[in-house]
Parts: structure tokens; C-alpha cells; sequence
């Protein structure tokens, strides 16, 4: 047998296939390393595999949950542990075919230096990734399985057991009638939400700029920052006061504004239609001003003449919007354009903050202006609709990956040109 | 129509619609301004113009509510997360930019996917693992899960710069006998200042204008945030406190304003790096 079949083969101890490589400090390391980890570990792992498959047998001495999250931590110990192995196997294998093939083995020194080399980047991600497996990874993991459970309202624990159900839970959000119209009418507002609204933004914000940028107009300045202001003050801070303006009995844009006009009170909070005028033009407000900032720095750098030339073949100043400013802009900005598209998509702050997602609607159980991530937060707290509001995360993921995957085939930054 | 009387129509109606953008972008700002002088408590009494201007709201503001210790958890919370999100990022960036692992492309798959997933879809989630490790209701849990947050979308901010710093430069370096961590330190560290700025600026604004995360992980009156302290004072008690809030509304509105207005230009050439490249 070859030495890189017997070092890997004796490797399914830890250890072992480097002591036979004759890299005994290695080979130790790797066996107490094996050892602390079962030491440490197995009780947990037992019970937190035992759990993740049964979701617990016995009340009140079981919590679902709570062995839910214990069973997807011991998934993720075990794959870090299974890594670990292979590399164990990997190693010994290796260094067995260097000693068929009558190279020298690294001396201790020399294996010491290669693993800060090439550590070194490891070294670096560690700590962020750490952190984001509990914060970000771990949480998304969590929610993906809840999406195949019966975890609600009436079924919680400690009172009673959360099981595994498959995947009824999709299944009925597209055949009940209740969540099947839900679910239609929520999707249906989200995508006319992100167009109309960011599509408003973009384009109020080109226009300002175009007009604020154009030679004649003096006070450049004054009239930039005082436009830009909305972008400054936070965000919820403008939509909290946006709610109180736009109260149906007592709100400025009522008593104040619309009252003197002879126009009666118009039900901005309580009339489905009304708050969905009312929230894109919120989000406009809120909006444009970057569009506006960014298409000024665009149109700073359009070269003069192109401009010059223009006015010598005689076309007017539309012409020369349509066919040298708007296609300049477009171009530079596309980008951060879509980006502004995907932000309102998943919008909650605005839609939240303003109505709460409001006003409530018959046969439904979303509000008249809950877009999916708000609904999602309204089942998650409100309803206590745990496994649906999952299921729902589950098919809003679905959707935002495969715009991510789509976008992510057409990057450079994948290339590993010049890499060390 | 001579060329004289169209270019001034044209310029009489541009300042027309700049005037009147003007005036609708700043309404609301005023009216709030306005309202935080009425004497009145309520909405309906919220005027632009107060009749007998008063100071009663930012004293009650200061003396009944505890908006000072919301102002210090929230400026505490933002600085903290600043620091932590720029030295994590910083580093994880430059593996990313400059080393070839096992690992490196699934990561970056990795880190765009998550940052179009918003974190807070998993709110369920954050909030059990928080009580399980006993950290609900701490400043320390909603300073991990905002970093954690950040890491994907300014990793990618930073790589992308850190890509544009020629590698000759560590090669040479190298070459020298600089070692790994001296080469990011004394090269790197040094060119993309600016980057880490503009990281800097926004790991400390998402977290002021956060609301879902924070109103989730904390429960206490006296460890809330801005955002979560001036929502309850503006839908419990809706109408009754109206002008309190509108009061701490301004108190937010103009120190953060000012700093947002004198350093617009790093938001700017942040997110629009962000957006070219990818």
C-alpha cells in the first residue's frame, strides 16, 4: 500500500496519519483538538440532533424552539467539525504522496510559517464571519425551517409541541382563499409600490436637477441645500411628522390647506387609496434629493461642447435633453437606479411608520397598504403567525436571490486576477 | 416668439418650479418647527406660525420624558457600532481584495445575497437567540446584530476600493520583507482613508435611523433609542404629546442635519461606489 493510502486511511482517527508521516507535533495537535471537541460537544450534539428531528416528545419538559435553535447550532458545529476532518484526512493524505513521491516533508518550522501564510486571510474574515453566522446566517437558517412547522398562536410552547408539517404551509398560503387573496393583493401593491414610487423618485429627481443646473439660474447654492434637506433630516423622523400632517381630523394638509381651498377632509389614513397617494408621494419626498445630488455631479461633467455642437446643427433645447442629457444620465446612473428599486421593495420604515401598513382591510388579513416585509413583520408580532410569516420570509427570499444570482453572473469583481 | 421672450418664459418657469419644490420640501420641516413652540399639546393645535410662542416642550422634553438618556443610548449605540463595523469590514475587505482562499468566491456569493436580504425578516428569530443567550434588553445584542448587518454591503463597498489601490504597491512591499499585516497597516490602511470614512458615516447613521431592531430587542423605557422613544411618544398617546414629540423631533432633526449637510459629498461617493462596481 502507498503511504498516501495508509496516512489518509489511518487518519479517520485524528492525528494518526500525520503520526505515521512522522509529524508528531502536528499528529498530536490534531488528536487533543479531535478530543476537546468531542469532550466538549458530543452531550450537546446529541441533543440538540435528537432535537432538531423530533422537535421535542414530551410537554412541558421539551420546548420546540428552543431545541430548534439548539438543533441548527449543532448543525453548524457539526459542519465546522466535518471541515475540520476533511482537512485532517486532506492533510495527511498529502504530505503521504510527498513521501511516495521522496520529497522532503516540511519541518516544523516551515509547516509553522505556511500556516500564517496561508492563514493569514482566514485570519482576516474570521471574526466578521463569525459574527455574522450568528447574527445574519444563523437567523435566515432558523426562518427557513420555521417555514415547515406548525409554530403559531395556538400551537407554542411551553403549552404545547411545534412539528415538522412539510410543506403545508406554502401549500395553503396559495389555496386557502384568505392567505391565497392576501398574499395576490399584498404582492400586487409591492410591485406597483417599488415602480410607481421609485420610478416618481428618479424621475422628480433628474428634473430638479436639470432645471436647478441649467446656466442662467442664480443662488445655485441656496436653492441645493434647501432641496437637499429632506436627505438630512432621518428618515423616520420626516415620516413620523408626515403622519401627523397628513391625520385625517387634525392634520395641516386638512385643516390648513386643503380646508381654505374648499376641498373636504380627505381620509388619508383610513381609505386604502388615499395612503397609497399619500405614502408615494412620502417616499418621492423623501427620495429624490440623492437622485438629485448624484444627477447634478453627472451633469457638472457632461462636456460643453457636445452642447455647443448641438446648437450649431441647430437643435433645440429638448432636442438636446432628449438626445445628450437624459442618455448621459441614464447611462452613469443605471446602477444606483436599480439599487433605489430593490430599497423600495423592501421599504418597511415608510409603510410601517406612516399607517402601520393601514388602514385595515375586509377579508384579508394584511393591511390596505402592507407591502410583503410588512406584512411579515404584522404576522411575525401582531398575529403571532410564526410558520406563515416564515413561509412568507421564505418565498420574499426566493424572489430577492435569484435577482441577486441574476445580477451576480453579470460582476467583475469574481475575477481572481493578481491574487496572491 | 423671439429667442429673448422664450428663454425668459423658460427661466420664469424654472424658478416657478424650483420655488414651489422649495416650499413643498420645506412645510413640513417648518411645520414641526412651528408646532414644537405652540402652547397646546395637540395635533390639532400645531400651527407654522405659534401665536404666544413657547419654550414648555423642551423643558417637559428634558424634565418629565427621558429623552436625554434616549439621545446618549442612541449616540452611544451609533459610536460603538462605528468602530466595531469599520475595524471588522476593514479587515474582512482586504482578504477579500488581495488573497486567493479556499472559500473566497462562495463568500462573496455569500455577502450579496445577504445584502439584499433585509435582516429584519428574521426579527423572530435575533429575538430567541438573544433570550436563549441572555442578552435581551442589552445595548451589546443590538450593537452585534447592527454590525453583523452591516459587514455584507460595506464589505463589498471596501473591496471594491481596496481593488483599485495599485498591487505593485504590495509587492514591492513585499519584496522588502514586509510581512502580511505590516503591508495592510502602513499601505493599505493608510491609501483608503477615504473609503473608511464613508464606511464610518453610514455604520453610524443606520443604526440612528433604525427602528425595527432596536423596538424588538428593548424592552426598558431607559435603554430605548431616539427612533423607538419618539414612535411611542407620537402612536400611544397619539394627539395628546404631539408637540412634545414635534420638540424632540427638532432636537434630532438639526444636529444631525447639520453633520449629514457638511459631509454630503462622502455620501455621495459612497453610495454611488457602491453602485457602479459590484
Amino acid at each position: 500500500m502507498t503511504h498516501r493510502k495508509s496516512a489518509a486511511l489511518l487518519s479517520i482517527i485524528p492525528g494518526m496519519g500525520q503520526f505515521y508521516n512522522k509529524q508528531f507535533v502536528k499528529g498530536f495537535a490534531f488528536l487533543i483538538l479531535a478530543a476537546c471537541y468531542f469532550i466538549a460537544f458530543l452531550d450537546f450534539l446529541n441533543i440538540g440532533l435528537w432535537g432538531i428531528v423530533t422537535l421535542g416528545t414530551e410537554v412541558p419538559r421539551d420546548h420546540s424552539i428552543f431545541l430548534l435553535v439548539n438543533g441548527v447550532i449543532s448543525i453548524l458545529v457539526v459542519a465546522i467539525g466535518l471541515g475540520f476532518y476533511s482537512f485532517n484526512i486532506y492533510d495527511a493524505y498529502q504530505n503521504g504522496k510527498k513521501r511516495d513521491q521522496g520529497l522532503k516533508l516540511s519541518t516544523l518550522k516551515e509547516q509553522y510559517h505556511n500556516v500564517v501564510d496561508k492563514g493569514f486571510p482566514y485570519l482576516m474574515v474570521g471574526p466578521g464571519f463569525l459574527l455574522l453566522i450568528f447574527v445574519v446566517i444563523f437567523p435566515i437558517i432558523f426562518m427557513l425551517l420555521l417555514a415547515f412547522t406548525n409554530y403559531n398562536l395556538y400551537n407554542s410552547p411551553p403549552a404545547k409541541l411545534v412539528d415538522w408539517v412539510g410543506f403545508k404551509n406554502f401549500i395553503e398560503i396559495f389555496s386557502l382563499d384568505i392567505w391565497r387573496e392576501t398574499f395576490i393583493s399584498v404582492f400586487a401593491w409591492t410591485i406597483i409600490w417599488t415602480f410607481t414610487a421609485t420610478t416618481l423618485q428618479v424621475s422628480v429627481g433628474i428634473f430638479l436637477a436639470v432645471v436647478l443646473n441649467q446656466k442662467e439660474i442664480k443662488f445655485k447654492g441656496v436653492i441645493r441645500t434647501l432641496l437637499i434637506l429632506p436627505w438630512a433630516v432621518p428618515a423616520f423622523v420626516s415620516i413620523l411628522i408626515f403622519s401627523g400632517l397628513f391625520n385625517d381630523t387634525f392634520g395641516a394638509i386638512n385643516q390648513s390647506l386643503l380646508a381654505p381651498l374648499g376641498i373636504d377632509s380627505i381620509p388619508w389614513m383610513t381609505d386604502p387609496f388615499y395612503t397609497k397617494i399619500a405614502l408615494i408621494f412620502i417616499q418621492s419626498w423623501l427620495g429624490f434629493p440623492f437622485i438629485m445630488a448624484m444627477t447634478t455631479g453627472v451633469l457638472q461633467s457632461i462636456p460643453g461642447e457636445l452642447y455647443e455642437a448641438a446648437t450649431v446643427d441647430g437643435a433645440s433645447n429638448w432636442d438636446k435633453f432628449r438626445k445628450i442629457t437624459l442618455p448621459m444620465i441614464l447611462f452613469t446612473t443605471a446602477p444606483i437606479l436599480i439599487t433605489q428599486y430593490t430599497f423600495n421593495f423592501n421599504n418597511f420604515n415608510v409603510i410601517y411608520l406612516f399607517n402601520n401598513g393601514g388602514p385595515a382591510v375586509a377579508d384579508q388579513n394584511a393591511g390596505g397598504t402592507d407591502i410583503l416585509i410588512s406584512w411579515i413583520y404584522n404576522l411575525t408580532m401582531t398575529s403571532a403567525q410564526y410558520s406563515k410569516a416564515a413561509a412568507v420570509t421564505v418565498l420574499l427570499s426566493l424572489i430577492i436571490v435569484s435577482l441577486a444570482l441574476w445580477q451576480f453572473r453579470k460582476t467583475k469583481s469574481f475575477k481572481d486576477e493578481g491574487m496572491i | 416668439m423671439s429667442i429673448k421672450t422664450a428663454r425668459r418664459i423658460r427661466l420664469t418657469l424654472s424658478y416657478l418650479v424650483l420655488l414651489s419644490a422649495i416650499a413643498i420640501v420645506i412645510y413640513p420641516i417648518l411645520w414641526v418647527i412651528g408646532s414644537s413652540f405652540n402652547p397646546g399639546n395637540t395635533l390639532s393645535s400645531s400651527t407654522i406660525i405659534p401665536e404666544n410662542a413657547t419654550l414648555t416642550h423642551y423643558k417637559k422634553l428634558f424634565a418629565e420624558t427621558d429623552y436625554l438618556i434616549w439621545y446618549w443610548n442612541t449616540l452611544k449605540i451609533c459610536f460603538i457600532t462605528m468602530v466595531l463595523s469599520v475595524i471588522f469590514i476593514g479587515l474582512t475587505a482586504y482578504a477579500f481584495s488581495r488573497y486567493k482562499f479556499v472559500g473566497r468566491k462562495n463568500g462573496l456569493l455569500l455577502f450579496l445575497i445577504l445584502q439584499m436580504i433585509p435582516q429584519f425578516v428574521a426579527i423572530l428569530a435575533i429575538y430567541i437567540l438573544a433570550y436563549q443567550v441572555g442578552l435581551l434588553d442589552t445595548h451589546f445584542a443590538l450593537i452585534l446584530v447592527y454590525v453583523g448587518g452591516l459587514i455584507p454591503m460595506n464589505t463589498y463597498l471596501a473591496k471594491n476600493y481596496y481593488d483599485t489601490i495599485p498591487k505593485e504597491l504590495d509587492e514591492s512591499a513585499r519584496i522588502d520583507g514586509a510581512g502580511h499585516f505590516r503591508i495592510f497597516w502602513q499601505i493599505i490602511l493608510p491609501l483608503s482613508k477615504p473609503i473608511l470614512a464613508v464606511i464610518a458615516l453610514f455604520s453610524f447613521i443606520s443604526p440612528f435611523a433604525d427602528f425595527i431592531l432596536a423596538s424588538i430587542l428593548i424592552s426598558s423605557d431607559e435603554k430605548m433609542t431616539l427612533a423607538v422613544g419618539l414612535f411611542n411618544m407620537i402612536k400611544n398617546e397619539f394627539g395628546n404629546s404631539f408637540t412634545l414629540f414635534a420638540a424632540g423631533s427638532v432636537l434630532v432633526a438639526i444636529p444631525i442635519g447639520l453633520l449629514f449637510l457638511s459631509l454630503q459629498r462622502y455620501f455621495i461617493s459612497g453610495l454611488t461606489a457602491g453602485g457602479t462596481k459590484g
